[in-house]
C-alpha cells in the first residue's frame, strides 16, 4: 500500500533566547507558538522523526505534554516549516509543495478556532470556497456535515453563541468540507461530553471506513486504543515505538496501554 | 449527537479534486474579506467618517466662520482630510483584524490552510484594505465638501494624477496597516493609536500643507519619515494644485517606495507569524 505520509529524520528546533539546553515544547499551544520563557535555550521539539503511514491507516499519537506531538502535525500540514529531514504529505512535500500538500489535508485543530468574524454556515461555506467548491455543491456538503454532526439548528448562530463541543463539531465539519483524503486531528476530544465523545468516535470510524487516512493525537488512551490501526509513541521529539494497539499491550503485564505509556516515556499521561 | 446510521455519508471521498488555481482562491479570500465588510457597513462608515468630519466642522467650517483662517486654507484642508480618511480606513481595516487572527486563537488558521501561498494570503489583505480606503475617501469628498461649502482652487481637472494618488496612496496605507497588525500583539492595541497613528495624523500635513513648514525647518525633513504626508501631498497635487505643494514626481517616488517597503517587510513578518 502506497504511503499516504512519510518523514525523514524529521528535525523542529525552535530558537531559544539563550541559556541552558533544554528539551520541551507545550502541546497546550498552537504549533509554533511554544511559550519560551525569557533566557530560555533553544526548544527541540522534533529530533530525526522517521515515520510511515500508509493510505487509509488509522494513526494514533500519543505521547506526553510537549513530547513533539502537536508540532508533528503542524509540520504535516505546512504550518510549521522543519529545521532538518523531510516530510511527504500525498506524495508532495510539506515545504517545497505545501500548496498541493494543503488541497489534500483537513486539519481539526486543538482548540477550536472558527472564523469568528463569519457565522457557522459561513465558516463552511467560505471554507469550500478556499478549495474550489462550487457554492451549490458547498452548501450542499454544509447541510450534510450540520445534519450528521448535529449543528443544523446552529447554522445562522454566530460561533461565539456555539459551545466548545459545538465549536468543536463546527471544526469537524470545516475540516471535512473539501473532502480530504488525509485528515489530522489534534486531540480532537479534549472538552467533549462522553456523548459527544463517542458521537465523533462513531464519525472517525466512518471516515476511516471510507478509506480515508487519519491521524489523530490524543492523551486519552482508550481512545488511541478503540480508534487506531497502529499507535505511533513520540517523546522528546522521538519515535519510541509504532505498532498495533494489541502488540504494544502485549508488552506489559497488565495488558494496557497505559502501563505502557508511562514504562515507555517515564511520564504518566494527563488525560 | 446520535450514533444512528444516517443516509448521508458523512463526507465522500472521491478522487482527488483537481488543484484550484490560486486565482480563485484569492477571489474567495477576497469575497470573504469583502463579506465581513458588508457586515461592519455601519461602523466602517462611523469609524472612518467620525474623525475626518469632526476636523471638517472644526477646521473647515468653524474656524473660518469665526475668522481665525484665512481664505485658502479649506484649499489646504480638503485634501488633507480625504488623505486622512483613506489612510485611517485601509490601515484600521487591516491592523485590527490581523491582530484578532493571529490572536489567541489564530483564527486566521482556515485561511492559512487554503491551497494558495501565504504571501498570496498577505497580498489579499492589502487588496482588501486598499478597496475600503479608496471608498472611505470617496464617502468624506462629498460631504466635507458640504460642510466647507465652494473651496476656492479644488478642481477634478487631474483626473490621472488623483487616480493614481489614491492608488499608490491605499496601497501605502494598507501595506503599512498589515504591517501594524502582524508587528503587534492584542496587548499592544492601546499604544498603536496613542503611539503610531494620533502623531502620524497630527504630523501628516494633513491640516497644513507641507510647504507651510517652511517656517520649522528642522520639523519639516523630520516629518518626511511619515507616509501620510505624502498621501496628504499628493491629494493636494492633484485636487487643489493652486496650493503650494511637493514636486509630484517626489510623491509618487516616496508612495512606490514605501508601498514596496511596507509590502515586503509586512510579507516577511506575515509569513513568520503565519509558519511557526
Amino acid at each position: 500500500m502506497a504511503a499516504a505520509i512519510e518523514t525523514e529524520r524529521l528535525r523542529k528546533v525552535y530558537p531559544g533566547t539563550g541559556g541552558a539546553d533544554r528539551h520541551s515544547s507545550s502541546s497546550g499551544s498552537a504549533p509554533g507558538k511554544e511559550a519560551k520563557p525569557r533566557g530560555a535555550a533553544e526548544t527541540i521539539a522534533l529530533e530525526g522523526l522517521d515515520l510511515v503511514v500508509a493510505e487509509g491507516e488509522f494513526l494514533g499519537l500519543i505521547g506526553p505534554n510537549g513530547a513533539g506531538k502537536t508540532t508533528t502535525i503542524g509540520v504535516l500540514t505546512t504550518r510549521v516549516l522543519p529545521t532538518g529531514g523531510t516530510a511527504r504529505v500525498a506524495g508532495a512535500d510539506v515545504v517545497r509543495q505545501s500548496v498541493t500538500v494543503r488541497q489534500r489535508i483537513g486539519v481539526v485543530p486543538q482548540r477550536p478556532n472558527p472564523d469568528r468574524a463569519l457565522d457557522a454556515w459561513e465558516n463552511l461555506i467560505y471554507h469550500a470556497a478556499y478549495f474550489g467548491v462550487p457554492r451549490k455543491e458547498a452548501a450542499r456538503r454544509a447541510t450534510v456535515l450540520m445534519e450528521r454532526l448535529e449543528i443544523a439548528d446552529k447554522a445562522r448562530s454566530k460561533v461565539d453563541q456555539l459551545s466548545g463541543g459545538q465549536q468543536q463539531r463546527l471544526m469537524i465539519a470545516r475540516a471535512l468540507i473539501h473532502e480530504p483524503t488525509i485528515l489530522f486531528l489534534d486531540e480532537p476530544t479534549v472538552g467533549l461530553d462522553p456523548n459527544a465523545r463517542n458521537a465523533l468516535w462513531e464519525i472517525l470510524r466512518e471516515l476511516h471506513r471510507q478509506g480515508r487516512t487519519i491521524i489523530m493525537s490524543t492523551h486519552y488512551m482508550p481512545e488511541a486504543d478503540e480508534l487506531s490501526d497502529r499507535i505511533a509513541l513520540i517523546d522528546r521529539g522521538k519515535l519510541l515505538a509504532l505498532d498495533t494497539p494489541e502488540n504494544l499491550k502485549k508488552q506489559t503485564p497488565d495488558g494496557s496501554l497505559e502501563t505502557f505509556f508511562i514504562a515507555k516515556s517515564g511520564r504518566r499521561s494527563d488525560a | 449527537m446520535s450514533t444512528a446510521v444516517s443516509p448521508h455519508p458523512i463526507a465522500s471521498l472521491a478522487e482527488p479534486h483537481p488543484p484550484v488555481s490560486a486565482g480563485r482562491v484569492f477571489v474567495a479570500l477576497f469575497s470573504r474579506d469583502l463579506r465581513v465588510a458588508r457586515r461592519e457597513l455601519p461602523f466602517f462608515l462611523l469609524r472612518t467618517i467620525m474623525q475626518p468630519m469632526l476636523f471638517v466642522i472644526v477646521f473647515g467650517f468653524l474656524l473660518p466662520k469665526m475668522g481665525f483662517t484665512r481664505g485658502g486654507y479649506q484649499a489646504a484642508l480638503l485634501p488633507g482630510i480625504l488623505a486622512l480618511s483613506l489612510m485611517l480606513s485601509s490601515t484600521q481595516s487591516v491592523t485590527l483584524p490581523m491582530v484578532t487572527d493571529f490572536g489567541w486563537t489564530n483564527e486566521i488558521e482556515d485561511r492559512l490552510l487554503a491551497p494558495i501561498s501565504t504571501y498570496l494570503i498577505a497580498v489579499e489583505k492589502i487588496a482588501n484594505a486598499m478597496v475600503q480606503g479608496i471608498i472611505a475617501a470617496f464617502v468624506v469628498l462629498p460631504l466635507a465638501r458640504i460642510v466647507m461649502g465652494p473651496v476656492a482652487g479644488f478642481t477634478f481637472s487631474h483626473v490621472p494624477e488623483l487616480v493614481l494618488v489614491v492608488i499608490l496612496s491605499a496601497a501605502a496605507a494598507s501595506a503599512f496597516g498589515l504591517l501594524l497588525g502582524v508587528l503587534i500583539s492584542p496587548q499592544q492595541i492601546g499604544f498603536l493609536f496613542s503611539l503610531i497613528i494620533t502623531p502620524m495624523i497630527f504630523f501628516g500635513c494633513t491640516y497644513y500643507p507641507w510647504r507651510g513648514l517652511d517656517v520649522v525647518p528642522w520639523l519639516k525633513y523630520a516629518v518626511l519619515i511619515n507616509p501620510l504626508v505624502y498621501i496628504s501631498e499628493g491629494m493636494r497635487a492633484a485636487l487643489t494644485p493652486s496650493v503650494p505643494h511637493m514636486p509630484f514626481v517626489a510623491i509618487i517616488a516616496a508612495l512606490i517606495t514605501l508601498t514596496a517597503l511596507f509590502t515586503w517587510a509586512a510579507l516577511v513578518r506575515f509569513r513568520m507569524r503565519a509558519i511557526g
